[in-house]
């Protein structure tokens, strides 16, 4: 196998295009880490945070899969998993990820299209995404009120059990991914077609697809078992 | 922050103040500092209530004199009652798993010596990694709190096994709030463990200098990134148990509790028809036996690597040793049944796991036989760091070869829980793992403190340690032959009566052996303070961490790993990062 050095101009890399070394505007907004990369004093070489992306959603995939198989053995030795109806409103906030997704989606292409260097006003798009995800957070809450009025608690079947579990621990990673929109949101006044404005915006909008297929995962288990 | 000066060596960093250099210092050598001295402090408690154990199990109801101070529930009058004996049981599995074979070889020495190996400037996300230490403080502390609770430490051993660990108090002392926390504690030290095998795979893939091929990883590199790959793999795992564990405890679920319940006279009433404690076993397990991989792969790599450089030959079957960490790594994740057999489990499943089991022996074998193919006929200078490698190899052996026993289902009926399968992990896991530590800090230690350790010191610390953990732990296996049980507080039922001599040996055994590490102590806070300088490459090794011209700029690697004694040559050694030249 060849060797990848990235932070080297020059170097071979499996994603030349992130090479700091060509990133000329570096106005983006992912902070240059103290001290760290390869050159002294130099930024890590950008493709490595896809790299450390794809790590996180291999745990999280993991996380979700342990999950799973507790599902399938919980329900195989019951004898009294009841079958609950979902609650509607969690096909409405399915579509709000999906539209959200689809902006965030837009917001990267749309900064992938620029030549480098030019500035970019996604601000109002990524507050939008914002938004959208802060609904189908709130929607989710709505969603654990309405099995509430239905008197059903999360300690009163295993099924409830698990909507609440794989619900709750989806929301918990969605949040993470809010975080980062908000970041970059924040950021947006600043950010400029570069290499490591493209980064930002492509990592976050990787996860967010992500978090986004975990939730149909999750509809499509608690829809089978439930 | 770094200031770029030309004959500043490659890997120091003027950080400014005493906090962000030493406390919160995103330096990969600082951390993995930091690492080592947690780890450290977390073998000396592990290992003194080692003792506290040992001296009760020699000694029945004997009075051990300030045990009262540590929990007067727990020792009233001195006297450790059985349930205390369990709690500090639990601590001392808990401390010696996660917070040092986890900890001290992968996340300490791994962290100081994967970057300078790889001819990297820093680990890619070295912020996180700080994070990384942090938490793992965090739970460190979250864990130890539970000696201070009235409560106590939970007695549910190091695997929590429900429904004792699920059910609060009507289970025993310990299984209140000491419960709790020990989940907790271990969950957040979950957190901690994947972002650092993030933080270790990243670097890995992405910072290799120049040349440095996948081929020419030390390795060293190959069994920090194997292990790092298991770790983000089964930690992540462990983490979704331990939220349905407090679920279950806190939010009154029934995921692990079973129905018709009565424990210590309560009637345990689910709020289900039940669950199944064995979806726990699945889940733990599956994180719990790639975790002894994670503990002992490391040590694998400091040994193939020592060995190599005191042997001044190159390792034997470079690429199979590589091609061995990877299906040992694979293989830890379909051998979780192992740990199961008398769970009740399908027989057609156990064979399964028998026979996955049993297949690791062939890499494992494969190791043993290109350690030794290694040393054999080597010019062998045996320095502290090469007796402690020999020794891994030695201890990797006695404590393995037992494992295939237990891997038989049949065989296991017999010896499951008794101190057949103690006197196995403690060998192969536990001190096996710690002479690969050893090995590598003695070896290391210039590069470490930029002092040498004292080798005359080092070698009473390595004869007293060897001949002192097989004293230790050879007799569990007679014991466990004997049907002498594990978790056991005291031994003064008729059958085990006869046994009693054997524990009073080991006890002895445990408390020389552990006194011996005062020496170990000793020399290195001595050898920091007062040790003979170190040269660039006092051991005139091969990778790159030895290499004293790294200026500015990152060193480019032209060679593999281990280039001792090329036939040819003038010295019997040649640095990575030498020119290849055409011979004249």
């Amino acid at each position: 196998m060849a060797s990848r050095v990235a932070a080297f101009p020059g170097s071979k890399s499996l994603r030349d295009n992130f090479d700091p070394g060509r990133d000329g505007a570096g106005g983006g907004g992912i902070e240059h880490d103290h001290g760290g990369g390869q050159a002294p004093g130099g930024p890590i070489p950008l493709h490595t945070y896809y790299t450390g992306l794809w790590l996180v959603l291999g745990a999280i995939v993991m996380f979700f899969a342990g999950l799973t198989s507790a599902v399938v053995v919980r329900k195989g030795i019951s004898s009294d998993w009841a079958v609950i109806a979902l609650p509607r409103i969690l096909f409405f906030n399915t579509l709000v990820l999906a539209a959200s997704s689809f902006l965030l989606e837009r917001a990267r292409r749309q900064l992938r299209g620029l030549p480098l260097g030019k500035d970019v006003h996604l601000g109002s798009r990524l507050g939008a995404v914002l938004l959208l995800g802060l609904t189908f957070l709130v929607g989710q809450l709505g969603a654990w009120r309405d099995l509430a009025e239905r008197g059903i608690f999360l300690a009163t079947n295993p099924s409830s059990s698990f909507i609440y579990l794989l619900t709750g621990a989806h929301g918990f990673h969605l949040f993470g991914g809010l975080v980062a929109i908000g970041y970059a949101a924040l950021r947006a006044p600043s950010l400029t077609a570069s290499i490591r404005g493209r980064t930002l915006v492509d990592v976050i909008a990787i996860y967010w697809h992500f978090v986004g297929i975990l939730w149909i995962y999750v509809l499509a288990l608690l829809t089978l078992k439930m | 922050m770094a200031e770029p000066r030309a004959a500043a060596p490659l890997h120091s960093q003027a950080a400014n103040g005493f906090l962000r250099k030493y406390v919160f210092s995103t330096d990969h050598k600082v951390i993995g500092k930091q690492y080592f001295f947690l780890a450290l402090f977390s073998v000396f408690v592990g290992m003194i209530l080692s003792w506290l154990m040992r001296i009760h199990l020699a000694w029945p109801k004997t009075h051990i004199p300030g045990l009262g101070v540590l929990s007067s529930a727990g020792a009233p009058g001195n006297v450790m009652t059985p349930e205390y004996y369990l709690s500090l049981l639990t601590l001392h599995g808990t401390l010696m798993i996660f917070f040092v074979l986890t900890t001290v070889p992968q996340n300490g020495l791994g962290n100081f010596f994967l970057p300078l190996q790889i001819g990297a400037r820093e680990m890619a996300f070295p912020r996180l990694n700080m994070l990384s230490f942090w938490i793992a403080c965090a739970s460190l502390a979250v864990l130890l709190s539970t000696l201070f609770i009235t409560d106590g430490p939970p007695i549910s051993g190091w695997t929590a096994y429900p429904p004792l660990s699920a059910v609060g108090t009507a289970a025993g002392p310990g299984e209140g709030l000491g419960q709790t926390l020990w989940i907790l504690s271990i969950a957040i030290f979950c957190i901690g463990s994947l972002l650092g095998s993030i933080n270790f795979i990243a670097t890995t893939l992405d910072l290799r200098t120049s040349g440095m091929d996948l081929t020419r990883l030390p390795l060293t590199c190959w069994a920090w990134f194997i292990t790092a790959v298991m770790s983000l793999l089964s930690f992540a795992v462990l983490l979704g148990a331990c939220v349905m564990l407090l679920l279950d405890r806190l939010g009154h679920t029934t995921f692990f509790v079973p129905g018709g319940l009565v424990l210590n006279d309560y009637v345990i009433s689910p709020s289900s028809a039940g669950g199944s404690p064995l979806l726990w076993q699945h889940l733990f397990w599956f994180f719990g036996h790639p975790e002894v991989y994670i503990a002992i792969l490391p040590g694998m790599g400091i040994v193939s690597h020592v060995l190599a450089c005191f042997s001044r030959r190159p390792v034997f079957g470079y690429k199979s040793m590589v091609l061995a960490l990877g299906v040992i790594g694979f293989l830890s994740f379909t051998v979780w049944g192992h740990h199961m057999f008398v769970s009740g489990m399908s027989p057609y499943a156990g064979l399964a796991f028998s026979a996955l089991t049993m297949v690791i022996a062939v890499p494992s074998a494969l190791k043993t036989f290109n350690w030794l193919a290694t040393i054999w006929r080597g010019t062998l200078r045996l320095t502290t760091a090469m007796l402690f490698s020999i020794g891994f190899v030695s201890l990797f052996v006695a404590g393995g070869l037992t494992g295939l026993f237990l891997a038989d289902p049949a065989v296991d009926a017999y010896l499951h829980a008794t101190y057949f399968v103690v006197g196995h992990f403690h060998l192969v896991m536990g001190a096996a793992a710690l002479f690969a530590v050893f090995s590598g800090t003695y070896f290391w230690a210039p590069k470490l403190f930029g002092r040498m350790l004292d080798e005359r010191l080092g070698q009473i610390h390595f004869w007293i340690t060897l001949g002192g953990v097989y004293c230790i732990f050879m007799p569990m296996y007679f014991m466990g032959l004997e049907g002498a049980p594990r978790r056991y507080s005291e031994f003064t039922d008729r059958f085990l009566v006869p046994l009693a001599p054997f524990n009073r040996f080991m006890t002895i055994a445990a408390l020389i052996t552990g006194a011996a590490q005062v020496i170990f102590m000793f020399n290195l806070i001595w050898s920091i303070f007062r040790g003979r300088k170190a040269t660039e490459n006092p051991w005139e090794a091969t990778s790159l961490e030895w290499s004293g011209n790294l200026g500015a700029r990152p060193p480019v690697v032209y060679r593999g790993p281990y280039e001792y004694s090329v036939p040819g040559e003038a010295e019997d050694y040649i640095m990575q990062d030498f020119p290849k030249v055409a011979k004249s």
